[in-house]
C-alpha cells in the first residue's frame, strides 16, 4: 500500500503532520500499513461491509419508507489519538460532566446560578427542553445525566473543542463496540500489538452504572432498556446494549404502572421494573405528564417516578443544559460550580437573543454556521458559507422571528483522517464523540465515536446525512509491543 | 420472560418451520412430477391445498400450473405463507427481540432472509427449484442447531421449540390428509394397485420414508398413516410433536407430568392423551379425514390458549373486562 499521494490539503490531518511525514502516534500504524500489499485493504473493506451486513448492523433513516435499514458504514482505517491528549481529554469530560449535574440539579431545585447572576434566568426558564415537571426532584446519587455523548472537534489549529453537550438519548455506543469487533475479525494483523486502549467493558460499566442509581433500599434491582420500537433510527443499539447487559428491552406496551410501581408483562404475569435505561424523548414518556397524544410511553410513569419508586436515566429535564443557548455558558457553570476553570475550551458562541450579538450574526452569515438551539442530529443548521443566499434569507427571517431559538458559531475546519475512497487513501473530515457513564463514579469509554464525512470536503459527519464511522484508538502510553506474526499474507514484515 | 417476547420467539420459529415445510412440499412435488407425463404427474393443485391458501389462490392467479403455484408458494410477497414471507416474518419478529436471541442465530436469520430474497431476484430459481428448496430446509436446520447448541434451554428456548413442533404437527396433519386423499379416495379401498412411487413421496415430504422403512419395512398405507400420525419417535409424526411440544410447556409453566396449571397445557395434555391411546385402526374407522379435522381444530384450540395464557398483556385484559363487563351492564340495563 503506497501513501505517497496522500495529501492533506491545509486541514489539520490526526494521521499525518503538514510535512507528510505520520504523526508520533500514527507512525507505528503507518509503518504496518505500508507492508500490506496493493488491494489488501480494499479486500478487508469489502469483508467488513458484508460482515457488517450479516450481523445486521443497521441504523434507520427518518423521511425514508418505515422500516428502511441501512447497513452502519465503517471505514477501516482508524483514527488514532495519544496517551496524554487523551488523558486531558478525559479529565475535561470528567469535570464536564460534574459540573453539568451540579447545574441541572439547581435548575429544578434552589435555582443559586441565576440568583448569583451567572446565567441569565429568563434564558434557562425559555429554554424548549426545561421540564417543570421536573421541579423540586432529587434522582438517586445526585445524577441526572447517567450517560452522556459529547461531541469534540478538532479545528485546523489543532485545538480540540467541545461542539455539543448530548445529554438526552446520546446515541452510537453500540457502533463503537461493535466497530472495535470489526477491526479484531478483518483486521487483526494490524490490529495486534498496538497496544490500543480496551473499550470491551462498557455494557458492563453501563449495568453498573444503572444499578447504583436504582432507587435506594432494593437490594437485587431490575433494570430495563426502553426502546420507541423498531423504526427508531436507533433501534439497533437499543437491542445490543439489552443484549450486552443482559437485561429485559421493553416497549412502552410491556410496561405498566400497578400499585405505585412500574412492572412488565412476562409470561408469569407482572414485575416489578426498578431502573429504566429510557431511549425515549421525554415528550414521550408518559401521556399522562408529557404529550397527551404519545403512545410510546407508560401512562403515569412520571408519578412514580416523582415519588423515587423507578430510576429513569437519562432524568427528564436534563435537555435543559444542551440547549445550545445554555451550552454557551458551561465554562462559567464548571467556574461556578467546581470553582474550576474548564479544561476542554467551547466554540465561541453568538446568542441570537443577545442584541448586539443577534446583529453580529445577521450582518455575517455568510461567515457562520447557525444552529437552531434545540435540535439534534444535524438538522436545521445552516451552514454560511455554502448555503445559498436565498437559504441564508431564510434563516435570518427565522432569526429575527424567534432569536432565543438561534446560536451562531464560527465555521470550524473539522480535521482529517485518511479514508479508504475506490483504491486510494484520502483525507475527510472527522468528529469524535466519547461516551461518560455517570453512576457513583464517572468513567469515560476510551476513545468513542469517530463519525467521518464520506463526502470529499463535506464536514456534515451524521449518519443520517451521508456520514460514516471509524474504530477510535486511544494508545496506551508507550506500551505498544511488536507484532509477533507475518503482517499479511502477500506482504512483508 | 416478557410475553411480547415470548410471542415473537414463538412466532419466529413457526414461519421459519413453515418455510421449510413449504419447501419440503414444493422439492417433493417437483421430484414427483418429473417422471410423469399425464395428468396425475402434474398435479400442482394439492400442494395449495396442503398450505390452506387455495382461496387465495385462485384469486390471484386462477389456474394452479406449475409455475403459479412454484411462484405463489415461494416469493409471492402477497401470500403470507410463501417462503419468502415466512423469512421476512421470521426476520421480522427476530429483529424485534434480538436482544433475546444469540448473535449467531439472529445473523443466521438475517443470512437465510438474504439469501431468499436475492435467490427471489434471479428469474432462474424456480425453473429447478431443488437447490433453492435444500437451501432453506439446510438453513432451517441450521437454525434449529444453532439455537440448540447455543441458547440456554430455558423459558425462551422452550418457546421456539413450542412454536417449532406446533407448527411442525399442523404441516405434517395436512399433507397426511391431502395427499392420503388423492392416494385413496375411498379409505375401504385396501388392495388396489399400489402406487409406490407416490406413497414414498409422501414420506420423503416428512424426511420419513427411510426411518419408516426402517420401522415398518413395505410400503402399507395404513402403516403409513401409523407413522407419520402416532408414531412417538420419529420427530416429524404428529404425537411426537405434540408430545414434545408438552414437555416444552411444562418446562415453561413448571408443572408436573400429568397436571396442569392454564389451559394451554388443559388442552394439549388432553389432545395428547387421547392420542397416547389412540391406535391406527380406530383412526381408519374414524375416517381419517375426518380425524385429521378434528385433530387442527383441536390444535387451533391449543394455540388460541397459548396466546391467550403468555402473550396477553394485563393491559389487554383489563381492556377486555371493561369491554365484557360494560356489555353486561348494557345487556341488564336493557332487561
Amino acid at each position: 500500500m503506497r501513501l505517497a499521494s496522500y495529501q492533506s490539503n491545509g486541514v489539520f490531518d490526526e494521521m499525518f503532520a503538514p510535512d507528510g511525514q505520520p504523526r508520533a502516534s500514527g507512525a507505528q500504524f503507518v509503518e504496518r500499513l505500508q507492508t500490506l500489499s496493493d488491494g489488501s485493504l480494499q479486500q478487508r473493506q469489502k469483508a467488513a461491509e458484508l460482515s457488517l451486513e450479516n450481523m445486521g448492523i443497521t441504523f434507520n433513516v427518518y423521511g425514508h419508507a418505515a422500516g428502511t435499514e441501512k447497513v452502519w458504514p465503517f471505514d477501516l482505517l482508524p483514527r488514532i489519538i495519544d496517551a496524554t491528549e487523551w488523558a486531558m481529554v478525559e479529565n475535561g469530560l470528567q469535570q464536564r460532566i460534574r459540573a453539568l449535574n451540579f447545574f441541572v440539579n439547581d435548575v429544578y431545585n434552589e435555582q443559586k446560578i441565576f440568583k448569583d447572576g451567572i446565567v441569565p434566568e429568563e434564558l434557562v426558564l425559555s429554554s424548549k427542553t426545561l421540564r417543570q415537571q421536573c421541579r423540586g426532584f432529587q434522582p438517586p446519587q445526585g445524577v441526572w445525566c447517567h450517560i452522556t455523548g459529547v461531541d469534540l472537534i478538532r479545528d485546523h489549529d489543532g485545538q480540540i473543542y467541545v461542539l455539543e453537550d448530548n445529554l438526552r438519548c446520546p446515541s452510537g455506543v453500540s457502533y463503537v463496540l461493535e466497530n472495535r469487533e470489526m477491526m479484531k475479525r478483518t483486521f487483526a494483523p494490524v490490529f495486534q500489538g498496538m497496544s490500543v486502549a480496551p473499550i470491551e467493558d462498557y455494557s458492563e460499566q453501563l449495568l453498573q452504572t444503572l444499578l447504583d442509581c436504582a432507587p435506594p433500599g432494593i437490594s437485587d434491582p431490575t433494570a430495563v432498556v426502553l426502546t420507541p420500537g423498531i423504526y427508531n433510527s436507533a433501534y439497533f443499539e437499543h437491542t445490543f446494549l439489552a443484549q450486552q447487559m443482559g437485561v429485559e428491552l421493553v416497549q412502552g406496551s410491556d410496561l405498566v404502572v400497578e400499585n405505585g410501581y412500574v412492572h412488565m408483562n412476562t409470561t408469569r404475569g407482572l414485575r416489578r421494573v426498578d431502573v429504566i435505561y429510557r431511549r425515549i424523548d421525554d415528550d414521550f414518556l408518559d401521556a399522562k405528564c408529557f404529550r397527551k397524544d404519545s403512545t410510546l410511553g407508560v401512562n403515569h410513569l412520571m408519578d412514580v417516578y416523582r415519588e423515587g419508586r423507578v430510576t429513569l436515566a437519562n432524568a427528564p429535564g436534563t435537555g435543559v443544559a444542551d440547549d445550545k443557548a445554555v451550552y454557551a455558558y458551561v465554562p462559567e457553570i464548571i467556574k461556578y460550580y467546581l470553582g474550576e476553570d474548564a479544561i476542554l475550551p467551547s466554540v465561541p458562541t453568538f446568542l441570537c437573543s443577545v442584541e448586539k450579538q443577534r446583529k453580529y450574526v445577521l450582518a455575517n452569515l455568510d461567515k457562520l454556521v447557525v444552529k437552531p438551539t434545540n435540535e439534534s442530529g444535524g438538522y436545521g443548521i445552516l451552514m454560511g458559507p455554502q448555503a445559498s443566499q436565498a437559504e441564508r434569507d431564510k434563516t435570518a427571517e427565522a432569526i429575527r422571528a424567534n432569536p432565543r431559538e438561534w446560536i451562531a458559531q464560527p465555521m470550524l475546519k473539522l480535521s482529517t483522517v485518511p479514508t479508504l475512497v475506490g483504491d486510494e487513501l484520502q483525507p475527510r473530515h472527522v468528529d469524535l464523540r466519547p461516551f461518560v457513564l455517570c453512576g457513583k463514579e464517572i468513567y469515560v469509554m476510551p476513545g468513542g465515536l469517530t463519525r467521518v464525512a464520506l463526502r470529499e470536503g463535506s464536514m456534515v459527519v451524521n449518519s443520517s446525512q451521508g456520514g460514516g464511522s471509524k474504530d477510535t484508538w486511544v494508545l496506551r502510553n508507550g506500551e505498544t509491543v511488536p507484532p509477533v506474526a507475518a503482517l499479511d499474507a502477500g506482504g512483508k514484515i | 420472560m416478557l410475553s411480547r417476547v415470548a410471542n415473537s420467539v414463538y412466532w419466529l420459529s413457526r414461519y421459519i418451520e413453515r418455510a421449510e415445510n413449504v419447501a419440503r412440499f414444493i422439492d417433493v412435488n417437483y421430484n414427483l412430477t418429473l417422471g410423469e407425463t399425464d395428468s396425475l404427474g402434474n398435479q400442482w393443485a394439492p400442494l395449495v391445498y396442503t398450505t390452506g391458501d387455495q382461496e387465495l389462490f385462485e384469486k390471484r392467479y386462477g389456474a394452479p400450473t406449475r409455475e403459479n403455484v412454484l411462484k405463489f408458494l415461494s416469493f409471492d410477497e402477497d401470500n403470507p405463507n410463501s417462503i419468502i414471507s415466512c423469512a421476512a416474518f421470521a426476520r421480522e419478529n427476530a429483529r424485534t427481540i434480538r436482544e433475546s436471541l444469540p448473535s449467531v442465530v439472529w445473523e443466521q436469520l438475517n443470512k437465510f432472509f438474504f439469501m431468499v430474497r436475492t435467490a427471489a431476484k434471479v428469474s432462474t430459481t424456480l425453473d429447478q427449484p431443488q437447490e433453492f428448496c435444500e437451501r432453506v430446509r439446510l438453513a432451517s436446520h441450521l437454525l434449529v442447531g444453532a439455537t440448540d447448541a447455543t441458547m440456554s434451554h430455558g423459558e425462551a428456548w422452550h418457546f421456539l421449540r413450542l412454536g417449532r413442533l406446533l407448527e411442525r404437527a399442523d404441516k405434517t396433519s395436512r399433507i397426511v390428509d391431502v395427499q392420503y386423499f388423492i392416494l385413496l379416495p375411498d379409505a375401504h379401498d385396501v388392495g388396489s394397485a399400489l402406487d409406490v412411487v407416490r406413497w414414498s413421496a409422501l414420506l420423503k415430504s416428512a424426511s420419513a420414508l427411510e426411518m419408516y422403512r426402517r420401522q415398518h419395512g413395505k410400503i402399507v398405507p395404513v402403516r403409513v398413516a401409523d407413522f407419520l400420525v402416532l408414531d412417538r419417535h420419529f420427530p416429524r409424526a404428529i404425537h411426537y410433536c405434540l408430545m414434545k411440544a408438552q414437555e416444552s410447556l411444562r418446562n415453561i409453566t413448571g408443572s408436573t407430568s400429568g397436571t396442569f396449571c392454564n389451559l394451554a397445557e388443559q388442552r394439549i395434555g388432553q389432545l395428547c392423551s387421547a392420542m397416547d391411546y389412540t391406535s391406527v385402526r380406530d383412526i381408519v374407522q374414524h375416517g381419517l379425514h375426518q380425524y385429521i379435522d378434528d385433530f387442527q381444530n383441536r390444535l387451533n384450540l391449543v394455540g388460541a390458549a397459548i396466546s391467550d395464557d403468555f402473550f396477553t398483556t394485563h393491559q389487554q385484559r383489563q381492556a377486555r373486562n371493561a369491554a365484557t363487563s360494560s356489555q353486561t351492564q348494557t345487556q341488564s340495563q336493557s332487561s
